[in-house]
């Protein structure tokens, strides 16, 4: 490491930095979008992991920041694993059914990016939270 | 977003070292690597996250999922459950006493939620052994800021206006500290930080160190800027081989990213430092005895004025400031003096960071704005009393502070409302006691302590502190008298005004205020030879009460002077002339038939 000769490089270096240690605030920064992945037996046999690195990549691509990507049990539609759930910060959560890497690109690049969601792969949430 | 898409946060200070935390940490690593997520996860060692009751501690991102009393063993549930699948690991959430569920999130603890953490941002948040995670929470730009924008006297000004005071005891304000060694002219002076935590139960300081030791150094360069320091020792104790060692390693990181050193970010401005170990002299906390100590001499205080701003490491004009002190700076500097003075009281600016320890159900380190109340410590963040015996008493400020009762567990705590109610801020240890804490063996336990700790250069505390200490382990043996206690008071008072320095004046503290709030504890002691809380072995004796005794002989056997005798299967007697009081029939019985009375 060669030193630092200026605060305009020490503000560059802590910027690029900065993105390697946001996982750690994402819990509690409420606004938040966050994506839920499936990764129970049935989603991981399904392709669920794929599906995820797909997401993160992209996400990390567009250069998206506002974004907490976390797992979850089975969410109860095996049939169409790997699902994923996305929640906008005071939205009705969407639920898509059947996405592989490839539709957990379009995801991000349609609904998480443009805010437009992907119809064809939304699956109706088959239960009511309490 | 991070390369790493997990993020496991695992305890390193050193009670959760020693609840092998090192080897949660190889076997996340190992079965990490079985489940081929090396990539995608990262497992990263912290600071103390305070909550040390219930450590080793293991948080998980973005989840945000708080794991307690994780064992080594528990590496792999972790890994195949919650890395795998996501599902949390639920027996080892905490389970909150208040709603008496477990609960996931750091936030929802009764513990954290009284908490605002200044001096403490990123213990438990960055890798200390990486000076890159302190740069991304704004490490440094404390620094870049004074050194481009500000001059001396706005930094100067700018933490005078903070209201920010002394962490380590005195309570002096840190701005006008700076302020006279600016003053001073000298071709050379210093900046020392003073690490040589003392106080028993205290451990702020050595966490501080131990999790985030570069926002030290950045305030002691900073410091430096302020008052025209060009170099700047770290006093610590020898003790701490933890945190010496993540001082070395952040010191040379920051000298190879030259933010110490020559022509710091390009500004012409130079400031390097060093590391001095202290012996393990509690006098050496003084900050006179302390500069006596790095000079080569005996650690001795001398008295003040001069003070260390005029002439102080070498006869040069130094500033001597608190770790805490320190790690407040850069937040001060980066948010504003108005952010941090309206945190606190009208006198009292900002947060203390308490040692809680004793009987409380939640022992750690905790920081809360000053203010706030001892039951909103004891009993909100700290949850209660342990196996919910009664409180009796609470002991802050270490050895030269004092005991407090149930009384004064409403009174907003700061500087000036604890020195008014006969005890002291200190450096923030506090020592909750229950009912079986005997108050003049208290006294005597912390007079122990400065006996020992007294460099012996003025009488009054070389003499004075002595003598209280025998009329003490009179009391304590029974064999005191009323007049005993006339002059206990009287050479406490005495040796409180005539002592050299702050260890001599503050010595009978709790021998004065234990007399203040339990003198009927006291005149039992020598009226009545009883100890109310069976802790002085001298006043009690040991009974076997023959309806609960089957006669096991479990007692006789482990009596080490032969002083019970009984048959077998029918009640044994204690001879009260040979028994020596040592306990061990009461450990020895496993029906409850012995008592101490």
């Amino acid at each position: 490491m060669c030193p630092i000769k200026s605060l305009d490089e020490l503000k560059a270096l802590r910027d690029k930095l900065k993105t390697d240690i946001d996982v750690r605030e994402a819990g509690e920064a409420e606004g938040n979008i966050k994506v839920i992945v499936g990764m129970a037996t049935c989603g991981i046999a399904a392709g669920a992991r794929e599906t995820m690195l797909a997401m993160l990549e992209e996400i990390n691509k567009l250069g998206i920041k506002n974004v907490t990507i976390v797992q979850s049990g089975c969410m109860g539609s095996c049939y169409a694993e790997p699902t994923v759930e996305l929640r906008f910060p005071g939205q009705e959560p969407i639920l898509y059914g059947n996405v592989n890497s490839e539709k957990g690109r379009e995801i991000v690049t349609k609904h998480i990016k443009d805010g437009e969601l992907v119809q064809n792969l939304i699956i109706g949430r088959p239960f009511e939270t309490v | 977003m991070s390369k790493y898409r997990m993020h496991l946060l695992v305890c390193g200070g050193t009670g959760c070292k020693a609840s092998d935390s090192d080897g949660i940490i190889s076997n996340l690593e190992k079965h990490i690597k079985e489940h081929g997520l090396e990539n995608e996860v990262q497992v990263v060692t912290t600071g103390c996250f305070g909550f040390c009751e219930k450590g080793p501690i293991v948080k998980v991102h973005p989840d945000n999922v708080f794991y307690i009393e994780v064992k080594p063993e528990d590496a792999e549930e972790i890994v195949k459950e919650h890395l795998v699948k996501g599902r949390v690991v639920n027996r080892l959430l905490y389970v909150e006493p208040t709603l008496q569920e477990r609960v996931g999130q750091h936030k929802d603890m009764a513990f954290y939620k009284k908490q605002i953490r200044i001096a403490l941002r990123n213990c438990g948040f960055i890798s200390p052994e990486d000076i890159n995670e302190y740069i991304s929470v704004e490490g440094y730009q404390a620094l870049g800021k004074v050194l481009t924008e500000m001059s001396p006297e706005e930094v100067i000004e700018l933490v005078k206006k903070s209201g920010l005071r002394g962490r380590g005891g005195g309570g002096f304000p840190t701005g006008i500290k700076w302020e006279a060694a600016r003053k001073t002219a000298s071709e050379d002076k210093y900046i020392i930080c003073n690490a040589d935590e003392g106080d028993p139960g205290a451990f702020m300081d050595r966490s501080i160190l131990e999790g985030d030791p570069h926002s030290v150094l950045e305030a002691m360069a900073i410091a430096g800027y302020a008052t025209g320091a060009k170099e700047g020792f770290i006093y610590i104790r020898a003790e701490y081989p933890l945190a010496i060692h993540r001082l070395q390693i952040a010191i040379t990181q920051a000298r190879e990213f030259g933010l110490l050193g020559k022509d710091i970010l390009g500004t012409g401005f130079d400031f390097d430092l060093d590391i001095r170990y202290g012996a393990g002299a509690f006098v050496c906390g003084e900050e006179t005895a302390l500069i006596h100590s790095i000079e080569g001499d005996r650690g001795e205080p001398t008295n003040k004025p001069p003070f260390p701003a005029q002439s102080g490491l070498w006869k040069k004009p130094t500033s001597v400031n608190n770790v805490e002190t320190f790690a407040n700076i850069p937040p001060i500097i980066l948010k504003g003096a108005e952010w941090f003075s309206a945190i606190g009281t009208e006198k009292s600016k900002g947060t203390k960071v308490f040692a809680l320890a004793g009987k409380v159900n939640n022992v750690g380190l905790v920081e809360v704005p000053m203010g706030i109340t001892l039951r909103e410590i004891i009993f909100d963040i700290g949850g209660g009393i342990k196996d919910d015996r009664k409180f009796k008493s609470v002991q802050t400020g270490g050895p030269s502070g004092g005991c407090l009762t149930e009384e004064n567990l409403d009174t907003p705590i700061d500087y000036e409302t604890l020195a008014s109610i006969g005890s002291m801020m200190g450096s923030g240890g506090m020592i909750v006691m229950d009912e079986d804490d005997c108050m003049v063996n208290v006294a005597k336990f912390y007079l122990e302590f400065t006996v020992d700790e007294s460099c012996g250069k003025c009488t009054p505390c070389r003499v004075g502190n002595k003598r209280l200490h025998e009329i003490l382990t009179r009391i304590t043996e029974g064999k005191g008298t009323m007049k005993d206690l006339e002059v206990l008071k009287e050479l406490g008072e005495a040796i409180k005004d005539t002592a050299l320095c702050g260890l001599g004046q503050t010595s009978p503290n709790p021998v004065l205020s234990t007399m203040k709030y339990f003198w009927d504890e006291y005149v039992e002691h020598v009226k009545d030879k009883k100890c109310r809380a069976g802790v002085c072995t001298s006043l009690l004796s040991y009974y076997i009460i023959a309806e609960k005794c089957i006669g096991c002989t479990a007692c006789a056997r482990v009596c080490p002077v032969k002083c019970i005798k009984g048959e077998v299967k029918k009640p044994h007697e204690i001879d009260q002339s040979k028994c020596i009081k040592c306990g061990a029939c009461y450990t020895a019985c496993k029906f409850k038939a012995i008592e101490k009375r």
